[in-house]
């Protein structure tokens, strides 16, 4: 069985920081159509300051990096999705012990984050948020855990399951958050929460890869 | 994009430092985005606080000082400030008797506040928040967010601020926040897009000839995309929607705010200002007091919104009372 480390962790966003950079346009386009158009700009400039965060730090364990990376993007993002995936990291981070903890430890303490997650934003999976991509990512963590995949196996599925989670927020109407003021006309777009949730998950499959 | 800029990435902190210059009775912290009383908190007095996203200038640092804010904390464009800067603002306005937090119904800003909020109480500071949801655009309902705050702010800065000028205590200036936002209803249409600095384009695409009817401060698309139309039936329509919303028994006093978006002239605000009064006059309301002008924008967006709160005499007492702010000032 192999282990998540601190290095890994640490890869990992700066994969998401880079792969944010690279697609902030199209975070930004679909966050205009029924946002504000501000997700691209702050999820970039967010995963940008955690990533030189990180490199100052030198952790004991993933969940450390995890935590850091959290408290930066609560302290550099503002909106919500400073909040979430702030409280999404830094959750993640608290719940995950010791320097090389393994794939079922690391999807518990997943499951934890996006707790904190719905419970800050209470969001269901349907309402057409980023709930849509993080929830069927880490159940696709979860069941790769029990099934003892490996953790660069149980990655890919995760991104997997969290790029169909957000095409499948295409067709909902939003529920929560600004989206929600559109009513009907959110449907038909993609949830940008759900677009990066995304992009996060393949970065983590990526650094992950072995 | 056609703006008065050196880089987009420097668009707040230069408009922050040209407002320090403007202001020097005013203490501005470009680095934690905090603008405060230059004398620092006023002791014995219930501190008030509030903040959001930038691009909707004069709010809310435009209504720092005497009658009104003790402290603004602005964030990025159309974005809620961080936690650290909502608690920046709320130290800055301590004077020992508790603060109160003005908070638009935004998603982010309501997360990000709450959060200031258990940080400064884990530090020992009172914190009593009023939440601002006064657009009638949005139904309430649990299929959205809830309504956004928008032009009724203005009116519970004001009135919140008189409030603890006068002494009342924090909970008692709460609740006149609450009073003031819960007699207030507002609606918006915007003419054409505003742009954020850091995009480079409108926020949404509206052809030449149409409006969109319920937008909101950020440029969101409201209830529906329609042709422009001649402003009475507009106004008729928006106050329509206002006082469908609650209905004002005859006889009844009010404030009325005709907001500019950023990109409206004042001659059209007035020109809308005239035909709310033709229309309040047909159903014997009374415009006990009224403020036409761009109080909060959205940036360069053309359009205007307009607000109607219920006063008792109580709330115009202190609608009348002292303000001496950048953008709201009389009686002094």
């Amino acid at each position: 069985m192999d282990a998540f480390t601190a290095g890994q962790a640490t890869a990992w966003i700066g994969t998401a920081a880079k792969a944010v950079a690279e697609d902030k346009e199209r975070l930004t386009e679909l966050d205009a159509a029924i946002g504000d158009g501000d997700h691209g700009a702050n999820m970039d400039r967010g995963l940008g300051a955690a990533r030189e965060a990180l490199a100052a730090l030198d952790a004991a364990g993933p969940g450390e990096v995890l935590t850091k990376t959290g408290m930066t993007l609560i302290s550099k993002v503002g909106g919500a999705s400073g909040p979430l995936y702030g409280s999404f990291f830094r959750t993640t981070g608290k719940n995950l012990e010791g320097a090389e903890p393994g794939l079922a430890e690391l999807a518990a303490a997943l499951r934890a984050g996006l707790e904190a997650v719905q419970r800050m934003g209470a969001a269901q999976p349907g309402d057409k948020t980023m709930v849509d991509a993080l929830s069927p990512a880490v159940a696709a963590l979860e069941q790769a855990a029990e099934k003892g995949a490996a953790l660069a196996e149980a990655a890919r599925d995760a991104a997997d399951a969290a790029y169909d989670g957000a095409q499948a927020t295409i067709p909902l109407q939003a529920r929560k958050g600004r989206a929600s003021y559109l009513g009907e006309r959110s449907i038909g777009h993609e949830d940008p929460g759900a677009a990066s949730a995304v992009l996060i998950f393949r970065s983590f499959a990526e650094a992950t890869a072995t | 994009m056609k703006k008065f800029l050196n880089t987009p990435d420097g668009y707040l902190s230069d408009a922050l430092a040209g407002f320090a210059a403007a202001h020097p009775d005013l203490r501005v912290d470009i680095e934690t985005s905090v603008v405060s009383r230059a004398g620092g908190p006023v002791r014995g007095k219930v501190g008030l606080v509030s903040g959001g996203g930038s691009g909707h200038e004069p709010l809310h640092a435009g209504f720092v000082g005497d009658g009104m804010l003790d402290a603004a904390c602005p964030g990025e464009v159309f974005t809620s400030p961080t936690p650290d800067r909502f608690l920046g603002g709320l130290e800055a306005a301590d004077g020992g008797e508790g603060v109160v937090l003005v908070v638009k119904n935004y998603t982010g800003d309501v997360m990000n506040a709450q959060m200031a909020a258990e940080m400064a109480e884990d530090g020992g500071l009172r914190v009593r928040q009023v939440l601002v949801d006064d657009d009638v655009a949005v139904e309430d309902s649990t299929f959205t967010a809830g309504r956004r705050g928008t032009g009724a702010t203005v009116l519970v800065e004001k009135i919140a601020g008189a409030a603890a000028v006068r002494g009342d205590d924090l909970d008692a200036v709460a609740e006149i926040g609450r009073r003031v936002n819960a007699a207030s209803r507002s609606f918006a249409v915007a003419l054409t897009s505003g742009t954020v600095p850091s995009a480079g384009r409108p926020g949404f695409d509206l052809p030449e000839d149409e409006i969109e009817v319920g937008v909101g401060i950020h440029g969101e698309p409201g209830r529906r995309r329609e042709k422009l139309r001649p402003a009475r039936e507009l106004v008729g329509e928006m106050l329509g929607a206002i006082l469908g919303d609650r209905p004002l028994s005859a006889g009844s006093e009010t404030i009325v705010l005709v907001n500019g978006l950023g990109g409206t002239p004042l001659s059209e605000l007035y020109l809308v200002f005239g035909e709310v009064a033709k229309e309040f006059g047909k159903r014997d309301l009374a415009v006990a007091r009224s403020l036409v002008g761009d109080y909060v924008t959205s940036l360069d967006m053309a359009g205007c919104s307009i607000t109607v709160c219920e006063a008792e005499p109580d709330l115009l007492e202190l609608w009348d009372a002292p303000v001496n702010t950048p953008a709201l000032r009389w009686g002094v």
